[in-house]
């Protein structure tokens, strides 16, 4: 039971911190590089864990947050030298990210607790049993028990998104929605996308335990554009979209339970079912206000 | 880490002999299956790539997933006809769904791809996860078509490779022409008449199909590199487009050779990543080193520009010298030209030395001078120089105070041809903007006798 609640919580704000910087990447237009860091990041995490040998979260968000600035400047540098389209610059680069990743993964099976599936799925269902301690003097049976170790990953990391939104707020809108106006106003409109991109990538890093590489990307991008159809303003389009991403969250694990299916793929999938009937609704709302205007 | 070895090198050269000796005749089946995907999925790619549709593949490689699995599970079969069906319906699906969200709601096209992409895939996982926790046979081995992995194909999935890929070679060959069109200038196209919906289903159905036909091989999730990274190679070796479909599907067929090879080797690993691994290579060599767009020629072709700018630029400097002393005076110091020309010595030098080799400039005791030869070329830069600023005074109504910097570029490019076209149109073509005289070439020799006898006063009147 309690790792049930343990499951729910991660899995909620996964979806959350996922939902609060897809809302920014949808704006921008730059869901397609959200999912190529999302895979990218799987290369930062196995480089940093064959370089320093730890797995503690400031050198998981490290390796991540460089690899996923990589991909970006990559992508973009290929576009401007290479003379490439924009997409096609980050297939090119993530793509190569990716596959670097999956044979490190495979080569070193042994040495990493990751493997093919882990990056396709994430392990949530089992992350209750890898817990932190604190305390103890390095002895770990001394220690108090705090809570499975990829809950406080993501914790601390929605707690960073959720503060640099907070307090860059106006900023991120004037560039997510007037780019233009942003620039004549002087504002360094890369800083901001390269800022954007970090944030993308310690939320994809801290979510890779709980969901897995690619379904991240789902995360990501289906409630924020859930949240576009239906927002008005940029504060009602975070605020829906958080309620998309927990509405999925609850509707997901109920199905996974069901059926016995993957926790992050059930989620994912609802999220999108979510979409589609908000698609739906919207379409009938459209019909049924357009044939009023014929009758009148 | 110590000690860890990839492969144990005898057994390795062994299985590498083994390989290509062809023992096990499945292994030629395997790789002639995937030298002919690498080429139609290159080929078809290309065409995905003009569209500006790049990452279609990706998209559709993932949308394929949930089909391969309810195929399964409907029919409790791995019978590669079913599947490819199944995979083929799902894909489609996702094809329609990319093409109609942008068009019905305000969901942008990147946003749908992501969409699909993510969506379909959690199907297909959350599918699969449930297929894994049924008691049904043959089950195990389904996850294989995610990475990828050639030594697991049976007989059945290379004949289903192969005539697929063939049937895609094929029609694109045959319909190379309507698809170029299509490519390049869909409104022409439809404007003689062409059924440019119908061939755009068609090139679709060749996508799908050359995408689902090589999930076995390379793998949903890394399927979009197999189509898109070899014709962004090949678009750096040339500029027609079936030249660049042929070097990209080479491209497709050498690392599809390349990534078999290590599937066999080393059977736990798959084949998908490194297939992507061994393309990225051959783009990052054909980025750097193709011989007329690659980085390197255009780091060259730069450093040889600006190297001729600089030359020319001095010689251009001599000539104005030469012009305020009226052509009797053809000594000059380093000094006399830094202070019309602003430049570091070290620049000079070495540039000054560059036009010695030329033999347009001869050192002398007092400094440097110009060569016959040397004065000729000066005379002309500066005429194709004036005449231009002119130009841009009389005929682009510019500011004689606006016309030098843009006179400073053109005149190392102009041609002979263009330099006569601006001297029959300029009605005044004695004197630029400045008031300065525009010189004129053939009478360069007659100029150099003035200025060899640096006594003869003549000199300066030849350039009126």
């Amino acid at each position: 039971m309690i790792n049930d609640i343990w499951i729910l919580a991660t899995a909620s704000l996964v979806a959350a911190a996922c939902a609060l910087v897809g809302v920014f990447l949808i704006l921008r237009r730059q869901a397609l590089m959200g999912d190529a860091i999302s895979h990218s990041v799987l290369l930062g995490i196995v480089l940093a864990y064959l370089i320093t040998d730890s797995r503690a979260l400031p050198v998981m968000l490290g390796g991540a947050v460089l690899i996923g600035l990589l991909t970006a400047w990559l992508s973009d540098s290929l576009h401007r030298i290479g003379k490439l389209q924009n997409d096609a610059s980050i297939g090119i680069v993530f793509t190569l990210f990716f596959a670097i990743g999956v044979i490190l993964v495979s080569l070193y099976t042994g040495q990493i607790d990751l493997d093919q599936e882990c990056i396709l799925y994430g392990e949530i269902a089992f992350i209750p049993f890898d817990t932190l301690t604190i305390g103890g003097g390095g002895n770990i049976a001394d220690g108090f028990e705090i809570g499975p170790r990829a809950f406080w990953s993501i914790a601390i990391v929605f707690m960073i998104v959720l503060i640099s939104i907070l307090i860059t707020f106006h900023r991120l809108q004037t560039v997510a929605f007037h780019p233009n106006l942003a620039l004549s106003l002087g504002i360094n409109t890369v800083f901001w996308h390269y800022f954007l991109m970090t944030l993308v990538s310690m939320t994809t890093v801290a979510s890779f335990d709980a969901v897995g590489a690619i379904l991240v990307v789902a995360l990501l991008v289906i409630p924020a554009s859930s949240a576009y159809l239906v927002a008005k303003s940029l504060k009602g389009m975070l605020w829906s979209a958080i309620a998309y991403s927990q509405t999925s969250v609850a509707i997901g694990y109920t199905l996974a339970y069901q059926l016995d299916s993957a926790i992050s793929a059930s989620i994912s999938v609802s999220a999108g079912l979510l979409l589609l009937l908000t698609i739906l609704i919207l379409e009938i709302q459209k019909k049924r206000t357009h044939n009023l205007q014929k009758a009148s | 880490m110590d000690g860890f070895t990839l492969f144990p090198p005898p057994s390795f050269w062994d299985n590498w002999l083994s390989f290509w000796r062809f023992e096990d005749i499945n292994v030629l089946w395997v790789l002639m299956g995937s030298i002919l995907l690498g080429m139609s999925a290159s080929v078809i790619g290309g065409f995905a790539f003009l569209r500006k549709r790049s990452l279609i593949g990706d998209a559709l490689a993932h949308a394929a997933l949930p089909g391969v699995m309810m195929a399964f599970l409907l029919f409790q079969t791995r019978d590669p006809l079913i599947i490819f069906i199944g995979a083929l319906c799902s894909s489609f699906i996702g094809f329609f769904l990319i093409d109609w969200l942008p068009k019905n709601t305000k969901i942008k096209a990147d946003t749908a791809l992501a969409i699909t992409l993510s969506f379909f895939f959690a199907i297909g996982l959350m599918l699969l996860s449930y297929i894994q926790g049924l008691e049904v046979s043959n089950k195990s081995g389904l996850d294989n078509i995610l990475f990828g992995q050639a030594a697991a194909m049976t007989e059945e999935d290379i004949q289903l490779l192969t005539y697929v890929t063939l049937f895609t070679l094929i029609t694109v060959v045959l319909f190379f022409q309507k698809f170029r069109l299509i490519a390049f200038n869909q409104d022409f196209a439809r404007t003689i008449g062409m059924a440019v919906h119908r061939y755009e289903l068609l090139l679709a159905l060749l996508i799908v199909m050359s995408v689902v036909v090589g999930l076995q091989l390379v793998g949903v999730v890394l399927m979009a590199a197999i189509l898109l990274t070899p014709i962004a190679a090949a678009r750096f070796w040339s500029n027609q487009l079936s030249h660049i479909l042929i070097i990209a599907s080479m491209l497709g067929a050498l690392s599809a050779i390349i990534s078999t090879q290590l599937s066999y080797l080393a059977p736990a690993m798959p084949t998908g990543p490194w297939m992507v691994v061994s393309l990225s290579v051959l783009f990052i060599l054909s980025l750097l080193f193709a011989p007329k767009k690659g980085l390197v020629k255009r780091y060259f072709e730069f450093q040889a520009l600006r190297q001729q700018v600089a030359e020319e630029n001095i010689l251009r400097t001599l000539y104005k010298l030469l012009e305020r002393k009226e052509f009797m005076h053809n000594h000059f110091t380093q000094a006399d030209i830094q202070s019309f020309r602003n430049m570091p010595s070290s620049c000079l030098q070495s540039t000054l030395k560059q036009l010695g080799k030329k033999g347009l400039i001869k050192a002398s005791t007092q400094g440097v001078q110009l060569t016959q030869s040397g004065l000729e070329r000066a005379t002309q830069l500066t005429r194709r120089h004036r005449l231009w600023e002119n130009y841009l005074n009389q005929q682009a109504k510019l500011l004689p105070e606006q016309v030098h910097q843009q006179a400073e570029r053109i005149e190392h490019i102009l041609t002979d041809a263009q330099e006569a076209q601006l001297q029959r149109e300029l009605s005044n073509s004695q004197s630029d903007p400045h008031g300065n005289a525009i010189p004129t070439t053939h009478k360069a020799d007659k100029t150099q006798d003035a200025i060899s006898s640096t006594s003869n006063t003549r000199g300066g009147e030849n350039f009126d």
